[in-house]
């Protein structure tokens, strides 16, 4: 299409252990525009994290990339050399960490862990350079000038947090993706670092992934959003549109938990259990929990079908007109 | 029987020092056991053979020059120094145990003072406090004897140990829990903090069985072990006095150190072993 | 305010001297009132040779500790003996003052002990670190168990090892001693500098193929954990190159318990090294400390200890004050 930034093809990411290779993401298709913010939801090992790393470049054995493709451009990321994967890092695609807690370098200071990356990409700048440079990039996530002398544990988690949201987009990256950012931090600071992160990419012209859970959180901030289950993509569209009328069942149900502030009584959950990654049933992977399955879910694999901006992967679609 | 079995194969794989540890001193146990049947006692008396012999099918490791046969030795030699080091091994955890869940356990001034004890001892050197103790008993010690020496110091690691683990556990949530639902702090112990400390109990006591065993090697060594008694560090002891290397008899000085290797690579892996067993890390297998 | 954690550390480094002190003046006397006299009497009853001036020493003892003082009193004058480094002297090698022995014995222990645990901490630890690094050349783990073996071997028990292959087999090296018998001890000629290196180079070597398998294993388990760390993942997420990662990353943030361990481990490598220069005959206070033993020269082997303890608890004290220097998050405010 027009100016699609990054697509994901296909993809196709397991871990082999000594009960088997667990199908951590099987078969997935996105794309992501220039500027534009899309969300990855979904519960705890629903794949978001691994899609994560892997556009990274990140994942380690026993994890590997399967098949598919991750296009930035016209390069395919899983055919680059270890070399060449490197030099794309931060400087074309930043990633902001889930646990901010433990990602900076405890014996280093602040501003040396910002230096170090952006030296790694470019051996000539001059001190002084480097030194206005962090100046910057602190100021512009609302950090003063001395937190840049400071050792991470003299920082709060949400200024930690923030010298992570820095360094990712130190070298002003085409694409950032957060993991999760805000999950350790209170509601407070979560927004406030939000905040940042969304000023920010608007300043830089970035594209963002936000993966992560909180459905609330995605409402706010995103502008597309997908919904993940079991290592496949069920639903993608417009965060208003998908939120006003979700089209898969688990989209339903997830939005249903979501309490809203004058309810009471009992909250709705999603009863059962996600299914085994290694020893995957035949058929839709949410059948066993779905309150809409028809037989044919048990049997065959749903396809994502496309109508109107909106995809989703589910048999109540297949002969409806989408509208 | 079989699914027992078959899972305890695949979990070498995953964990092949505790295997090997195993297996190394199941070796030596099977030498002892083994040799014990067949070769008397009697002969690890000095004179009790004709001296200096070479290996041969009468005395498969040869004699000593005070006329021991050496096979003999090195049999009861492996049970005298594995005993020392059991016997100090189980009183240094016994102590280390009672130490270390007092002081995480009830805390305060009372785990001031013994943390701040093990910090100091944990430095001083061993050995040479251990020399200084055995010079004033001024030799005549039996085996027993320095099993008890070894074990003077023998509690100092494992308190520490013991005593990091009853913290991190003391902090968890599950024994918040059981204060709440009213068990006695006994009951607590016993039910629910023993059977999660095994592992690092089986592990500490491992590594305390070694090192009671090198520092007795040691000090025999020096001369200052129980003079009559055949145990490993003493054959060492007669070998240095007798410069049985200069006089390239090696049947005597070679079978003991061999045997004191694989002690103590048994010993150290099947400690690995059992710290993998306690705290599994990930897996890096494709 | 700086100084607390200064302050205390020194606190603790004279509370072990005054323990061991303490322990050792009280030790003998579960047994013993006059080690000189028993001393004596075993020579007496073995027919050997007792020392002119020996009544002399027998009788300045007496005045000093005999069973007339008052414990404590003796107590305050060992004290302050101790202090001014007099520790009496040699029943075996009257009147050689324990002194002397020491010093003539203690650069040569030094020079050992002190060179060997650089190299081996030093190397070990390198190793140990490129074992654990993935991308480190994989041909590296094949050094996995022989390192394995190295660490649980005693020291001194390589040392016999050794001398039986490169020393008897081969006479590459000399089996024992610090410098060819007979040799003239001049400190300033290159030739005999050399004699004393080709003399050190078995034992040094036992104590450095030990001390590295022992060094290799422990950083190699730190930088197993450091690499699960998420610094890591954040690190290598900037595209940092793979040198970089190595050293600022996880090798500096490894090193840190490892020094620790140095400092744990001191004692053990004491002890080890006493044993290694008895194997070798190499003419530090090991091998003084082994033939006081079998001459019960009793104020010999108390004078080597309290020397020991006093060198090891120092070498503690410096390494703690050392320590937040290399690790930020230890300050010395707090104590």
């Amino acid at each position: 299409m027009n100016t699609q930034l990054l697509k994901l093809q296909e993809l196709q990411v397991f871990y082999h252990t000594d009960e088997g290779a667990v199908k951590a993401v099987d078969g997935v298709t996105l794309s992501l525009a220039k500027g534009e913010r899309l969300g990855l939801v979904g519960e705890s090992g629903c794949g978001k994290s691994t899609i994560a790393m892997t556009i990274m470049g990140l994942i380690k054995s026993p994890g590997r990339i399967e098949g598919g493709k991750i296009l930035l451009g016209e390069v395919d990321l899983t055919k680059l050399s270890e070399g060449e994967m490197r030099r794309l890092r931060l400087n074309q695609v930043g990633l902001i960490p889930q646990g901010a807690m433990n990602s900076l370098n405890p014996v280093s200071r602040v501003k040396d862990q910002i230096i170090d990356g952006m030296r790694a990409h470019n051996q000539q700048i001059s001190k002084r350079e480097l030194r206005s440079r962090v100046y910057e990039v602190l100021e512009s996530v609302g950090l003063r000038r001395g937190v840049a002398r400071m050792y991470a544990h003299e920082l709060s988690g949400g200024m930690k947090q923030r010298v992570c949201v820095a360094i990712a987009i130190s070298l002003h990256p085409q694409v950032v993706i957060a993991d999760e950012p805000t999950s350790a931090l209170d509601v407070v600071v979560q927004r406030e670092v939000m905040e940042t992160i969304g000023q920010l990419q608007q300043q830089l012209g970035a594209s963002v992934i936000l993966a992560g859970h909180d459905m609330g959180l995605m409402a706010q901030f995103v502008d597309r959003l997908a919904v993940m289950y079991a290592g496949k993509l069920v639903e993608i569209g417009p965060v208003k549109e998908l939120f006003a009328k979700p089209l898969h069942p688990y989209t339903q149900l997830l939005l249903a938990s979501l309490p809203g502030l004058a309810q009471r009584g009992v909250f709705r959950g999603i009863p059962g259990l996600t299914p085994s990654l290694v020893h995957v049933p035949p058929g839709c992977l949410f059948y066993p929990r779905c309150p809409q399955a028809m037989e044919i879910c048990s049997q065959e694999v749903p396809a994502l079908r496309e109508g109107d901006g909106r995809q989703v992967a589910c048999h109540l679609y297949d002969s409806e007109v989408m509208i | 029987m079989n699914r027992r079995i078959l899972a305890a194969m695949r979990y070498t794989r995953r964990n092949p020092a505790l295997a090997v540890g195993i297996g190394l001193l199941l070796a030596i146990l099977l030498f002892w056991g083994i040799g014990s049947i067949f070769v008397p006692f009697s002969r690890t008396s000095a004179l009790s053979v004709p001296a200096s012999r070479v290996p041969s099918w009468e005395f498969p490791l040869g004699t000593d020059r005070q006329g021991r046969d050496l096979l003999a030795v090195m049999i009861a030699g492996t049970s005298l120094t594995l005993r020392i080091g059991l016997i100090a091994g189980f009183i240094g955890i016994f102590i280390g145990t009672i130490l270390g869940f007092v002081s995480a356990y009830y805390r305060g001034a009372v785990d001031t003072i013994i943390r701040g004890s093990v910090d100091v001892l944990l430095t001083v050197p061993s050995l040479l406090v251990m020399i200084l103790v055995a010079v004033a008993l001024k030799g005549g010690l039996t085996v027993e004897g320095m099993a008890l020496v070894v074990s003077i110091l023998a509690w100092v690691w494992p308190t520490r140990t013991i005593r990091a683990q009853v913290l991190t556990m003391r902090e968890s949530g599950y024994i918040r829990v059981a204060q709440l639902s009213g068990m006695s702090s006994p009951e607590i112990i016993v039910k629910e903090m023993m059977p999660n400390l095994l592992p690092y109990l089986a592990a500490s006591l491992v590594n305390a069985v070694a090192a009671a065993i090198l520092a007795s090697i040691g000090l025999e060594a020096l001369g200052l072990g129980p003079m009559e008694s055949p145990t490993l560090g003493m054959t060492i002891y007669w070998v240095l006095h007798y410069s049985a290397l200069l006089h390239g008899m090696w049947w005597w000085w070679a079978p003991p150190i061999i045997i004191i290797v694989i002690l103590f690579v048994g010993l150290f892996l099947l400690s690995t072993g059992l710290d993998e067993l306690a705290n599994p890390r990930v897996r890096r297998s494709v | 305010m700086k100084l607390d954690y200064i302050a205390k550390r020194f606190g603790i480094f004279l509370l072990v001297i005054w323990l061991a002190l303490t322990v050792i003046f009280f030790l003998p006397r579960f047994s013993t009132q006059n080690p000189i006299r028993e001393k004596m009497n075993q020579e007496m009853l073995r027919g050997g040779y007792v020392q002119v001036g020996m009544e002399q020493m027998i009788e300045e003892y007496e005045s000093k500790f005999g069973l007339n003082k008052p414990l404590w009193e003796q107590y305050g004058t060992y004290l302050s003996d101790m202090g001014r480094l007099d520790f009496g002297y040699s029943i075996a090698h009257y009147p050689k003052t324990v002194k002397s022995m020491l010093s003539e014995g203690l650069p040569w222990s030094i020079g050992l002990l002190g060179m060997t645990t650089l190299i081996a901490f030093g190397v070990g630890s390198l190793l140990g670190a490129l074992l654990a690094w993935r991308r480190a050349p994989q041909v590296l783990r094949y050094l996995f168990p022989p390192l394995l073996v190295l660490s649980a071997v005693p020291f001194y028990l390589l040392g016999l090892v050794l001398i039986f292959f490169l020393a008897f087999e081969n006479s590459w090296f000399p089996l024992f001693g610090g410098y060819s018998p007979g040799t003239v001890t001049d400190w300033l000629s290159i030739s005999f500098w050399g004699n004393v290196l080709h003399h050190s180079f078995l034992p040094a070597l036992s104590m450095i193929l030990a001390g590295i398998g022992l060094w290799a294993l422990t950083m190699r388990g730190m930088m197993v954990t450091v690499q699960g760390e998420d610094y890591m993942t954040m690190a290598e997420a900037k595209g940092l190159k793979g040198s970089t990662l190595f050293f600022r990353y996880a090798l500096r943030n490894s090193i840190l318990p490892q020094v620790t361990s140095l400092v744990l481990a001191l004692g053990h490598v004491v002890g080890g090294a006493v044993l290694v220069e008895v194997v070798f005959g190499y003419p530090g206070i090991g091998t003084t400390l082994y033939h006081a033993i079998r001459e019960f020269d009793y104020f010999v082997i108390q004078g080597i200890i309290l020397i020991v303890i006093v060198a090891i608890a120092l070498g503690t004290f410096l390494l703690d004050v050392a320590y937040p220097l290399l690790d930020p998050r230890i300050t010395y405010r707090r104590a």
